[in-house]
């Protein structure tokens, strides 16, 4: 079995076609669409890393990154943060908030599954910023 | 002309304005000087600004060259001098070679008045020109709606990606998977139209083309009370009820931001003129000679009221032609009552001086200055800053400052007189230690 994966976005388009294809890479994939019920949902599910859209219904994604890096048990939770391109102030605020990575849309899949595997590959104290 | 004390450089203008006016008519020297009683050299002494003359002599002068005295001894008004000064500012800080004469705006301003007017009219466009330009960069930046328009834009864009992407490099991709992702392209790219159209209709919304990039609410409304001398008359002996006729007849009512803000600026004038009715405050200012610092009882405590309630009443019943301007804490111009010789910023702050921003720091208390204008005028200033609003016990209220100006009485001199002016953008006072 592969690591798991939850990606949190509530386009349902998004959701299939990245589940999809990161499933072909040997990812074990949940997916998840809504901000207020993320958090309980990530404690269920116990992923290895999260994918995290900025803009979600209920709850941001931000507030959801904060909360997470304020919790013992997810404090080092690998989070790939994804923002609209031009949406600087969004960046800046998820890395600061201790994001480890971020995507800006539309990003290709290539880079998605490029970023991933630096997150995964990496122990959890080199994991800091970077992305598209 | 540059570094002269103010006094020498008024009176130095008053004798380029005698002589620019003299040559604008064609007269000779001689000529104006027989007319008005005294001789050509002593005349020619006046024209170079070697000689101060007031009273009789200004008048006499005044009278034979068809003009108002003030013409001569305060020149091009007041607004008119900051806007070209502001003009040439901008041009010095934008352009290179020639730099514009500073020092002769009045000189300019008397020869040629239409090129005077089209040169102010531009800056000022220009400026609302800018103001909107960084209202809409503010807007691109913050506005919500935008930004979630943009990221659901943005993230069709992305779904749409993905999928082709699948799609194009999987040619043996399952039928029921294949089938599935060409759905999911065309419900995206659906979607991605609707959302396309509505975020223009988000752009093209707030704005017609009958309410010009420069009108904002505010300009329309103070359009409104300027047009009305700040004084209306069916308010003053209907109250409220003396409103909607008001709004019926004022431009720029169609948009619905400029008539809430008119609504609500009559209803606060209604409120003052309720709570100080004109046939009490008239009498008693014309017994005070219109002086607020003689008329503070009426507002039994409100200040700003009597303040306002003297910059509304009729030009026609003998008041002096007062200015006012309204700020909130933190300097921000919420109304203004403009002088035309008592220039007050429409975009960006005032001079730091003025007691409008001095009283912010001592809720209460009002205060009275002197101010001494650069291009000369000398002009009495009384403010106050109160609670208009409270946030709760232990916090602190929301404050709003008002201040009220006038010309001040020639009689008094300017020994006393704090060396203000417009606000730093415009004024030419490069020593200020206020200055920003």
């Amino acid at each position: 079995m592969g690591k798991r994966i939850l990606l949190i976005e509530d386009e349902a388009n998004i959701l299939e076609a990245i589940g999809f294809l990161l499933s072909r890479e040997g990812w074990e994939v949940q997916g998840h669409g809504k901000g207020e019920s993320a958090l309980a949902e990530i404690a269920r599910v116990s992923p290895d890393i999260v994918v995290l859209d900025v803009m979600l219904p209920g709850r941001s994604g931000l507030e959801i990154l904060r909360d997470l890096r304020a919790d013992p048990a997810t404090r080092d939770l690998p989070v790939l943060m994804l923002t609209a391109k031009g949406q600087a102030k969004d960046r800046e605020q998820a890395m600061a908030l201790g994001a480890n990575a971020f995507l800006t849309k539309p990003f290709s899949n290539a880079e998605l599954v490029s970023t991933l595997g630096t997150l995964t590959d990496a122990p959890a104290a080199a994991r800091s910023g970077g992305g598209a | 002309m540059a570094g002269l004390p103010d006094g020498m450089r008024r009176a130095q203008l008053t004798g380029n304005r005698i002589r620019e006016r003299r040559l604008a008519r064609g007269m000779k020297q001689a000529a104006l000087a027989e007319a008005v009683g005294i001789s050509a050299s002593y005349l020619n002494l006046i024209e170079h600004n070697r000689r101060k003359i007031g009273g009789k002599l200004l008048n006499a002068l005044a009278r034979a060259l068809d003009v108002e005295p003030a013409a001569l001894s305060e020149g091009a008004d007041a607004t008119l001098y900051d806007t070209l000064q502001a003009s040439a500012r901008d041009t010095r800080a934008g352009l290179g070679g020639v730099l514009p004469e500073t020092a002769r705006i009045d000189e300019l301003a008397a020869r040629f008045p239409g090129w005077t007017g089209l040169i102010a009219a531009q800056h000022k466009r220009i400026a609302g020109l800018e103001a909107v330009a960084e209202g809409l960069r503010d807007r691109l930046g913050h506005d919500p709606v935008l930004a979630e328009a943009m990221h659901e834009m943005l993230s069709s864009v992305a779904a749409i990606r993905s999928t082709a992407d699948i799609l194009a490099r999987d040619p043996d991709l399952d039928a029921a998977w294949r089938g599935r992702f060409h759905r999911n392209l065309h419900e995206e790219a659906e979607r991605l139209s609707l959302r396309a159209t509505a975020m223009l209709a988000h752009f093209e919304a707030p704005d017609t083309e009958e309410s010009g990039a420069s009108s904002t609410p505010i300009e329309t409304v103070e359009a409104l009370f300027e047009a009305a001398g700040h004084h209306f008359p069916e308010i003053e002996t209907q109250g409220r009820a003396g409103i909607e006729g008001v709004i019926a007849r004022a431009a720029g009512m169609e948009d619905s931001a400029s008539h809430a803000l008119a609504r609500d600026m009559l209803e606060r004038y209604a409120q003052d003129a309720a709570r100080l009715p004109l046939e009490v405050i008239l009498p008693a200012a014309r017994e005070a000679g219109f002086d607020p610092g003689r008329l503070l009882m009426l507002g039994q405590g409100d200040v700003a009221l009597v303040l306002r309630r003297l910059a509304s009443l009729p030009l026609s019943a003998g008041a002096p032609d007062f200015g006012l301007a309204v700020c909130d804490a933190a300097g921000a111009l919420l109304f203004r009552r403009r002088l035309p010789s008592f220039s007050i910023p429409r975009f960006g702050p005032g001079c730091p001086l003025w007691p409008l921003y001095a009283v912010l720091a001592r809720p209460g208390q009002p205060e009275a200055a002197r101010l001494d204008l650069p291009q000369g005028g000398i002009f009495d200033a009384w403010a106050v800053a109160q609670p208009v609003a409270q946030t709760g016990f232990g916090r602190a209220p929301v404050v709003q400052a008002t201040m009220l100006v006038a010309p001040a009485s020639s009689d008094n001199g300017g020994e006393a007189a704090i060396p203000a002016g417009p606000g730093c953008h415009l004024c030419p006072r490069e020593a200020c230690p206020a200055r920003r």
